[in-house]
Protein backbone atom coordinates (compact mmCIF):
# COMPACT_ATOMS: atom_id res chain seq x y z
CA UNK A 1 0.00 0.00 0.00
CA UNK A 2 1.07 3.65 -0.90
CA UNK A 3 1.78 6.03 1.71
CA UNK A 4 -1.39 8.48 0.09
CA UNK A 5 -3.38 5.09 0.95
CA UNK A 6 -2.91 5.92 4.80
CA UNK A 7 -4.61 10.21 3.81
CA UNK A 8 -7.77 7.75 3.57
CA UNK A 9 -7.47 4.74 6.86
CA UNK A 10 -8.59 5.23 10.40
CA UNK A 11 -8.94 2.55 12.72
CA UNK A 12 -11.95 0.24 12.54
CA UNK A 13 -13.22 -0.22 15.72
CA UNK A 14 -16.45 1.97 15.93
CA UNK A 15 -15.14 3.64 19.38
CA UNK A 16 -12.59 4.91 17.29
CA UNK A 17 -13.87 6.84 14.68
CA UNK A 18 -14.64 10.03 16.01
CA UNK A 19 -11.53 10.40 18.28
CA UNK A 20 -8.72 12.37 16.27
CA UNK A 21 -6.24 10.39 17.67
CA UNK A 22 -7.40 7.18 15.74
CA UNK A 23 -6.23 9.59 12.47
CA UNK A 24 -3.56 9.00 10.98
CA UNK A 25 -2.43 5.44 11.93
CA UNK A 26 1.49 5.14 13.16
CA UNK A 27 3.34 2.65 10.61
CA UNK A 28 5.61 0.42 12.93
CA UNK A 29 8.28 -1.50 11.99
CA UNK A 30 7.69 -0.70 8.53
CA UNK A 31 9.47 -2.40 5.54
CA UNK A 32 9.47 0.12 2.34
CA UNK A 33 9.47 -0.57 -1.19
CA UNK A 34 10.01 1.95 -3.82
CA UNK A 35 7.93 1.32 -6.81
CA UNK A 36 9.31 4.09 -9.75
CA UNK A 37 6.59 5.89 -11.36
CA UNK A 38 6.16 8.41 -13.67
CA UNK A 39 6.10 12.54 -12.13
CA UNK A 40 2.37 13.86 -13.05
CA UNK A 41 2.35 17.22 -11.86
CA UNK A 42 -1.13 17.43 -12.45
CA UNK A 43 -2.12 14.87 -10.96
CA UNK A 44 -0.07 15.89 -7.90
CA UNK A 45 -1.67 19.34 -7.90
CA UNK A 46 -5.14 17.68 -7.98
CA UNK A 47 -4.89 15.46 -4.95
CA UNK A 48 -2.76 17.96 -2.52
CA UNK A 49 -5.73 19.51 -1.67
CA UNK A 50 -6.91 16.20 -0.55
CA UNK A 51 -3.97 15.60 1.64
CA UNK A 52 -4.02 16.42 5.80
CA UNK A 53 -0.74 17.87 5.49
CA UNK A 54 -0.28 17.36 9.47
CA UNK A 55 -0.59 13.34 9.23
CA UNK A 56 1.36 13.14 6.26
CA UNK A 57 4.25 14.81 7.93
CA UNK A 58 3.69 12.91 11.04
CA UNK A 59 3.50 9.66 9.31
CA UNK A 60 6.48 10.47 7.15
CA UNK A 61 8.92 11.25 10.37
CA UNK A 62 7.52 8.16 11.58
CA UNK A 63 8.83 6.40 8.92
CA UNK A 64 11.99 8.08 9.21
CA UNK A 65 12.05 9.71 5.92
CA UNK A 66 13.20 13.27 4.63
CA UNK A 67 11.40 15.25 6.77
CA UNK A 68 8.18 17.47 5.51
CA UNK A 69 7.89 21.25 5.98
CA UNK A 70 5.36 22.10 8.91
CA UNK A 71 3.04 23.91 7.20
CA UNK A 72 1.98 23.25 3.88
CA UNK A 73 3.33 25.11 1.14
CA UNK A 74 1.71 27.32 -1.27
CA UNK A 75 1.25 25.68 -4.31
CA UNK A 76 3.41 28.28 -6.15
CA UNK A 77 5.85 26.90 -3.78
CA UNK A 78 5.69 23.56 -5.16
CA UNK A 79 4.53 24.16 -9.08
CA UNK A 80 6.62 25.51 -11.39
CA UNK A 81 5.96 29.20 -12.30
CA UNK A 82 5.07 28.55 -16.34
CA UNK A 83 1.73 27.25 -15.02
CA UNK A 84 0.43 23.66 -17.29
CA UNK A 85 -2.17 26.51 -18.68
CA UNK A 86 -0.59 27.38 -21.33
CA UNK A 87 0.93 24.54 -22.15
CA UNK A 88 -2.66 22.81 -22.21
CA UNK A 89 -4.01 25.08 -24.19
CA UNK A 90 -1.10 25.11 -26.38
CA UNK A 91 -2.11 21.90 -28.43
CA UNK A 92 1.85 21.75 -29.26
CA UNK A 93 4.84 19.72 -27.11
CA UNK A 94 4.77 21.84 -24.04
CA UNK A 95 7.36 23.38 -22.72
CA UNK A 96 7.90 21.58 -19.24
CA UNK A 97 9.66 23.56 -16.60
CA UNK A 98 11.91 21.41 -14.40
CA UNK A 99 10.32 20.31 -11.55
CA UNK A 100 10.74 22.02 -8.42
CA UNK A 101 12.65 20.26 -5.64
CA UNK A 102 9.67 19.97 -3.11
CA UNK A 103 7.39 18.81 -5.90
CA UNK A 104 9.90 15.65 -6.93
CA UNK A 105 9.72 14.97 -3.25
CA UNK A 106 6.62 14.96 -2.69
CA UNK A 107 6.35 12.69 -5.55
CA UNK A 108 8.73 10.15 -4.54
CA UNK A 109 6.94 9.87 -0.69
CA UNK A 110 3.27 9.72 -1.96
CA UNK A 111 3.46 8.34 -5.39
CA UNK A 112 6.36 5.93 -5.10
CA UNK A 113 6.60 4.69 -1.15
CA UNK A 114 4.71 1.86 -0.46
CA UNK A 115 4.56 0.29 2.61
CA UNK A 116 5.05 -4.22 2.10
CA UNK A 117 4.92 -5.34 5.61
CA UNK A 118 4.47 -4.17 9.11
CA UNK A 119 2.10 -2.64 11.40
CA UNK A 120 -0.11 0.14 11.50
CA UNK A 121 -0.93 1.10 14.82
CA UNK A 122 -4.42 3.61 16.13
CA UNK A 123 -3.14 6.76 18.39
CA UNK A 124 -6.21 6.42 20.20
CA UNK A 125 -7.13 2.27 21.25
CA UNK A 126 -3.38 1.55 20.37
CA UNK A 127 -5.06 -1.68 18.12
CA UNK A 128 -2.18 -2.43 16.00
CA UNK A 129 -3.13 -4.20 12.09
CA UNK A 130 -0.50 -6.10 10.72
CA UNK A 131 0.32 -5.06 7.00
CA UNK A 132 1.71 -8.66 4.92
CA UNK A 133 2.85 -8.24 1.40
CA UNK A 134 1.23 -5.15 1.02
CA UNK A 135 -2.11 -5.77 2.18
CA UNK A 136 -3.08 -4.64 5.72
CA UNK A 137 -5.75 -6.05 7.41
CA UNK A 138 -8.00 -4.81 9.32
CA UNK A 139 -10.68 -7.58 10.88
CA UNK A 140 -10.89 -6.77 14.55
CA UNK A 141 -11.43 -10.25 16.86
CA UNK A 142 -15.41 -10.40 17.85
CA UNK A 143 -14.96 -8.65 21.39
CA UNK A 144 -13.30 -5.45 19.57
CA UNK A 145 -15.90 -5.07 16.73
CA UNK B 1 -17.39 -0.50 -25.75
CA UNK B 2 -14.51 -0.38 -23.20
CA UNK B 3 -12.55 -3.71 -22.85
CA UNK B 4 -13.34 -5.67 -19.78
CA UNK B 5 -10.45 -6.13 -17.48
CA UNK B 6 -8.35 -9.78 -17.41
CA UNK B 7 -8.83 -11.95 -15.04
CA UNK B 8 -7.37 -14.78 -16.01
CA UNK B 9 -5.05 -14.85 -12.97
CA UNK B 10 -7.84 -15.44 -10.34
CA UNK B 11 -8.62 -18.59 -8.54
CA UNK B 12 -12.05 -18.93 -8.97
CA UNK B 13 -11.89 -21.85 -6.12
CA UNK B 14 -12.10 -19.12 -3.43
CA UNK B 15 -12.83 -15.38 -5.05
CA UNK B 16 -15.86 -14.68 -6.72
CA UNK B 17 -15.98 -15.30 -9.88
CA UNK B 18 -16.88 -12.04 -12.96
CA UNK B 19 -20.48 -12.98 -13.67
CA UNK B 20 -23.94 -11.31 -14.97
CA UNK B 21 -23.84 -8.78 -11.39
CA UNK B 22 -20.35 -7.72 -12.10
CA UNK B 23 -20.97 -6.76 -15.79
CA UNK B 24 -24.38 -5.07 -15.17
CA UNK B 25 -22.38 -2.48 -13.17
CA UNK B 26 -19.23 -2.34 -15.91
CA UNK B 27 -22.51 -1.55 -18.41
CA UNK B 28 -24.14 0.54 -16.09
CA UNK B 29 -20.62 2.60 -15.28
CA UNK B 30 -20.15 3.04 -18.31
CA UNK B 31 -23.63 4.28 -19.85
CA UNK B 32 -24.32 7.18 -21.71
CA UNK B 33 -26.55 8.14 -18.47
CA UNK B 34 -23.94 7.55 -16.25
CA UNK B 35 -20.70 8.99 -17.79
CA UNK B 36 -23.02 12.13 -18.70
CA UNK B 37 -24.13 11.94 -14.97
CA UNK B 38 -20.53 11.47 -13.43
CA UNK B 39 -18.34 13.89 -16.15
CA UNK B 40 -20.84 16.88 -14.55
CA UNK B 41 -20.14 16.16 -11.27
CA UNK B 42 -15.80 15.11 -11.33
CA UNK B 43 -14.98 16.25 -14.94
CA UNK B 44 -12.30 19.15 -14.02
CA UNK B 45 -11.97 20.37 -17.87
CA UNK B 46 -15.00 22.00 -17.89
CA UNK B 47 -17.07 23.83 -21.09
CA UNK B 48 -15.10 26.92 -20.36
CA UNK B 49 -11.73 26.10 -21.69
CA UNK B 50 -11.09 29.61 -21.91
CA UNK B 51 -8.08 30.11 -19.02
CA UNK B 52 -8.62 28.62 -15.47
CA UNK B 53 -7.55 24.89 -16.48
CA UNK B 54 -5.75 25.27 -13.45
CA UNK B 55 -8.84 25.43 -11.26
CA UNK B 56 -9.45 21.99 -11.23
CA UNK B 57 -11.59 20.19 -8.41
CA UNK B 58 -9.25 17.79 -6.28
CA UNK B 59 -8.93 13.96 -7.45
CA UNK B 60 -12.18 11.96 -6.62
CA UNK B 61 -11.35 8.72 -4.76
CA UNK B 62 -13.34 5.80 -5.70
CA UNK B 63 -14.19 3.08 -3.33
CA UNK B 64 -15.07 -0.53 -4.19
CA UNK B 65 -16.37 -1.90 -0.73
CA UNK B 66 -15.89 -6.16 -1.56
CA UNK B 67 -13.46 -5.91 -4.50
CA UNK B 68 -13.71 -9.68 -5.49
CA UNK B 69 -11.67 -10.26 -8.28
CA UNK B 70 -11.46 -6.55 -8.66
CA UNK B 71 -12.99 -6.52 -12.10
CA UNK B 72 -15.30 -3.59 -11.39
CA UNK B 73 -13.03 -1.44 -9.66
CA UNK B 74 -10.03 -1.87 -12.73
CA UNK B 75 -12.75 -1.14 -15.07
CA UNK B 76 -13.40 2.29 -13.95
CA UNK B 77 -9.40 3.02 -12.46
CA UNK B 78 -8.15 1.91 -16.66
CA UNK B 79 -11.17 4.25 -18.14
CA UNK B 80 -11.09 7.13 -15.55
CA UNK B 81 -11.01 9.77 -18.92
CA UNK B 82 -13.90 8.01 -20.26
CA UNK B 83 -16.31 7.08 -17.75
CA UNK B 84 -15.44 10.55 -15.66
CA UNK B 85 -14.45 12.75 -17.88
CA UNK B 86 -10.42 13.50 -16.17
CA UNK B 87 -7.46 11.35 -16.46
CA UNK B 88 -6.41 11.54 -12.47
CA UNK B 89 -8.30 9.16 -10.34
CA UNK B 90 -7.94 7.38 -6.63
CA UNK B 91 -8.86 3.84 -6.34
CA UNK B 92 -8.95 2.37 -3.00
CA UNK B 93 -10.41 -1.63 -2.42
CA UNK B 94 -11.65 -3.36 0.68
CA UNK B 95 -12.62 -7.19 0.86
CA UNK B 96 -13.13 -9.46 3.96
CA UNK B 97 -11.50 -12.16 2.25
CA UNK B 98 -7.33 -11.85 1.95
CA UNK B 99 -7.59 -14.00 -0.94
CA UNK B 100 -10.04 -11.48 -2.69
CA UNK B 101 -7.38 -8.64 -1.51
CA UNK B 102 -4.37 -10.07 -3.91
CA UNK B 103 -6.56 -10.81 -6.75
CA UNK B 104 -8.39 -7.85 -7.23
CA UNK B 105 -5.01 -5.93 -6.32
CA UNK B 106 -3.24 -7.60 -9.09
CA UNK B 107 -6.54 -7.20 -11.67
CA UNK B 108 -6.48 -3.49 -11.18
CA UNK B 109 -2.69 -2.94 -11.52
CA UNK B 110 -2.68 -5.32 -14.61
CA UNK B 111 -5.57 -3.36 -16.13
CA UNK B 112 -3.66 -0.03 -15.59
CA UNK B 113 -0.46 -0.96 -16.77
CA UNK B 114 -2.24 -2.42 -19.73
CA UNK B 115 -3.91 0.49 -20.41
CA UNK B 116 -3.46 1.85 -23.79
CA UNK B 117 -3.00 5.64 -22.94
CA UNK B 118 -0.60 5.79 -19.74
CA UNK B 119 -2.20 9.43 -18.75
CA UNK B 120 -5.49 7.87 -18.58
CA UNK B 121 -5.94 5.84 -15.95
CA UNK B 122 -6.44 6.02 -12.35
CA UNK B 123 -3.91 6.03 -9.42
CA UNK B 124 -4.44 2.99 -7.66
CA UNK B 125 -4.03 3.25 -3.95
CA UNK B 126 -4.43 -0.51 -3.27
CA UNK B 127 -7.04 -3.12 -1.31
CA UNK B 128 -7.22 -3.60 2.90
CA UNK B 129 -8.66 -6.44 4.13
CA UNK B 130 -11.55 -4.98 6.05
CA UNK B 131 -15.07 -5.63 6.81
CA UNK B 132 -16.89 -3.22 4.15
CA UNK B 133 -15.64 0.34 4.91
CA UNK B 134 -15.10 0.05 8.45
CA UNK B 135 -11.61 0.73 8.29
CA UNK B 136 -12.09 4.18 5.62
CA UNK B 137 -11.96 7.79 7.31
CA UNK B 138 -15.13 9.22 6.92
CA UNK B 139 -16.58 11.73 4.78
CA UNK B 140 -13.55 10.63 2.14
CA UNK B 141 -15.26 8.57 -0.79
CA UNK B 142 -16.20 10.32 -3.49
CA UNK B 143 -17.71 7.14 -5.67
CA UNK B 144 -18.73 4.18 -4.10
CA UNK B 145 -19.16 1.12 -5.70
CA UNK B 146 -20.98 -2.41 -3.84
CA UNK B 147 -21.60 -5.52 -5.62
CA UNK B 148 -23.03 -7.16 -2.18
CA UNK B 149 -23.84 -10.52 -1.19
CA UNK B 150 -26.94 -10.64 -2.32
CA UNK B 151 -28.87 -13.66 -2.25
CA UNK B 152 -31.39 -14.76 0.87
CA UNK B 153 -29.89 -17.14 3.04
CA UNK B 154 -31.30 -18.76 5.94
CA UNK B 155 -27.98 -16.69 8.43
CA UNK B 156 -25.20 -15.64 7.64
CA UNK B 157 -21.70 -17.07 6.91
CA UNK B 158 -20.06 -17.90 10.67
CA UNK B 159 -16.90 -15.15 11.29
CA UNK B 160 -15.38 -17.74 13.82
CA UNK B 161 -12.96 -19.35 11.79
CA UNK B 162 -12.68 -16.78 9.63
CA UNK B 163 -9.24 -15.49 10.87
CA UNK B 164 -7.55 -19.14 10.28
CA UNK B 165 -9.57 -19.43 7.00
CA UNK B 166 -8.15 -16.12 5.88
CA UNK B 167 -4.79 -17.37 6.04
CA UNK B 168 -2.98 -17.82 2.79
CA UNK B 169 -2.28 -21.88 2.91
CA UNK B 170 -3.53 -25.41 3.98
CA UNK B 171 -1.88 -28.73 3.92
CA UNK B 172 -5.27 -30.49 4.25
CA UNK B 173 -7.09 -30.74 1.01
CA UNK B 174 -10.64 -31.20 3.31
CA UNK B 175 -9.96 -27.88 5.15
CA UNK B 176 -9.47 -26.60 1.50
CA UNK B 177 -12.27 -27.32 0.70
CA UNK B 178 -14.01 -26.09 3.54
CA UNK B 179 -12.03 -22.79 3.46
CA UNK B 180 -13.20 -21.77 -0.19
CA UNK B 181 -16.63 -22.76 0.37
CA UNK B 182 -16.24 -20.67 3.30
CA UNK B 183 -14.84 -17.64 1.52
CA UNK B 184 -17.20 -17.76 -1.39
CA UNK B 185 -19.99 -17.74 0.49
CA UNK B 186 -18.89 -14.40 1.83
CA UNK B 187 -19.22 -13.33 -1.55
CA UNK B 188 -22.67 -14.38 -2.26
CA UNK B 189 -24.77 -14.96 1.49
CA UNK B 190 -26.59 -11.95 2.43
CA UNK B 191 -29.15 -13.44 5.26
CA UNK B 192 -32.32 -12.07 5.25
CA UNK B 193 -33.89 -11.05 2.26
CA UNK B 194 -30.18 -11.22 1.03
CA UNK B 195 -30.37 -7.65 3.15
CA UNK B 196 -27.87 -8.05 6.11
CA UNK B 197 -24.69 -7.60 4.44
CA UNK B 198 -26.55 -4.29 2.18
CA UNK B 199 -28.26 -3.01 5.26
CA UNK B 200 -24.99 -2.79 7.16
CA UNK B 201 -23.30 -0.93 3.95
CA UNK B 202 -26.12 1.46 3.86
CA UNK B 203 -26.27 2.45 7.56
CA UNK B 204 -22.12 3.58 7.06
CA UNK B 205 -23.06 5.26 3.68
CA UNK B 206 -23.56 9.07 5.01
CA UNK B 207 -20.60 9.19 7.35
CA UNK B 208 -18.45 7.61 4.71
CA UNK B 209 -19.32 9.57 1.34
CA UNK B 210 -17.87 12.90 0.53
CA UNK B 211 -20.84 15.41 1.75
CA UNK B 212 -21.07 17.23 -1.04
CA UNK B 213 -20.38 15.10 -4.09
CA UNK B 214 -20.61 11.50 -2.87
CA UNK B 215 -22.39 9.34 -5.07
CA UNK B 216 -22.51 5.52 -4.12
CA UNK B 217 -23.90 2.35 -7.07
CA UNK B 218 -25.39 -0.78 -5.13
CA UNK B 219 -26.19 -4.12 -7.19
CA UNK B 220 -29.53 -5.12 -6.02
CA UNK B 221 -31.55 -8.19 -7.11
CA UNK B 222 -35.24 -8.61 -7.00
CA UNK B 223 -35.47 -10.29 -3.81
CA UNK B 224 -33.82 -7.53 -2.25
CA UNK B 225 -37.39 -5.72 -2.23
CA UNK B 226 -35.33 -2.80 -4.25
CA UNK B 227 -38.55 -0.56 -3.88
CA UNK B 228 -38.40 -0.67 -0.28
CA UNK B 229 -34.77 0.11 -0.28
CA UNK B 230 -35.04 3.07 -2.70
CA UNK B 231 -38.22 4.16 0.34
CA UNK B 232 -36.30 4.00 2.73
CA UNK B 233 -33.10 5.83 1.45
CA UNK B 234 -35.57 8.54 0.72
CA UNK B 235 -35.94 9.17 4.67
CA UNK B 236 -32.66 10.19 4.91
CA UNK B 237 -33.78 13.24 3.84
CA UNK B 238 -34.27 15.72 1.10
CA UNK B 239 -30.27 16.37 0.33
CA UNK B 240 -30.59 12.48 -0.37
CA UNK B 241 -31.36 10.95 -3.91
CA UNK B 242 -31.79 7.43 -5.26
CA UNK B 243 -32.43 6.18 -9.08
CA UNK B 244 -32.42 3.03 -10.53
CA UNK B 245 -29.75 3.31 -13.27
CA UNK B 246 -29.11 -0.34 -14.28
CA UNK B 247 -31.31 -3.13 -15.30
CA UNK B 248 -30.37 -6.69 -16.32
CA UNK B 249 -32.61 -9.83 -16.63
CA UNK B 250 -36.09 -9.45 -17.70
CA UNK B 251 -37.95 -12.05 -16.56
CA UNK B 252 -41.91 -11.63 -16.82
CA UNK B 253 -41.55 -7.87 -16.50
CA UNK B 254 -39.55 -8.18 -13.53
CA UNK B 255 -36.12 -6.87 -13.15
CA UNK B 256 -33.92 -9.47 -11.87
CA UNK B 257 -30.69 -7.57 -11.11
CA UNK B 258 -30.93 -3.60 -10.53
CA UNK B 259 -28.22 -0.94 -10.14
CA UNK B 260 -28.86 1.85 -7.80
CA UNK B 261 -27.38 5.07 -7.89
CA UNK B 262 -27.58 6.77 -4.28
CA UNK B 263 -26.06 10.36 -4.37
CA UNK B 264 -26.15 13.97 -2.28
CA UNK B 265 -28.25 16.33 -3.99
CA UNK B 266 -26.18 20.03 -4.68
CA UNK B 267 -27.71 22.05 -1.63
CA UNK B 268 -30.99 24.66 -3.63
CA UNK B 269 -29.21 27.22 -1.84
CA UNK B 270 -26.28 27.34 -3.88
CA UNK B 271 -28.06 26.71 -7.11
CA UNK B 272 -31.11 27.79 -7.79
CA UNK B 273 -31.51 29.44 -11.39
CA UNK B 274 -34.71 30.29 -11.47
CA UNK B 275 -36.28 32.87 -9.11
CA UNK B 276 -39.44 32.58 -7.29
CA UNK B 277 -38.59 29.02 -7.21
CA UNK B 278 -36.57 28.89 -4.05
CA UNK B 279 -38.56 26.33 -2.37
CA UNK B 280 -37.37 27.60 1.59
CA UNK B 281 -38.85 30.91 0.70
Amino acid sequence: MKILTLNFLTCARKACKAEPAAFPLHPRDAELEIVEAELNTEFLRNVLPRVEWEALRVVTEELGLPSLPNVAPEPDAIFPAASTAAAATANETPANPAPTQLLQDLHHLLLETTILSGKLVCGNCGHEYAVKEGIANFLLPSHLV
Amino acid sequence: MLPTPSTSHVSFDNVYEPAEDSFLLLDTLSSPSETAFLHEKFNNSSADHSEETTQNSSVPLVLEVGTGSGVVLAFVAANANAILGRKDLLTLGTDINNFACRASAKTVQTAITEAPNISSHGYFLGVVNADLTSSIRPASVDILIFNPPYVPTAELPSLSLHDDYNRISYENKTTIFERDSHLLSLSYAGGVDGMEITNKLLEQLPDILQPERGVAYILLCAQNKPNEVKERVRLWGSSWAVKTVGYSGKQAGWEKLQVIRIWKKPSLGDKCPIAGKDPSV
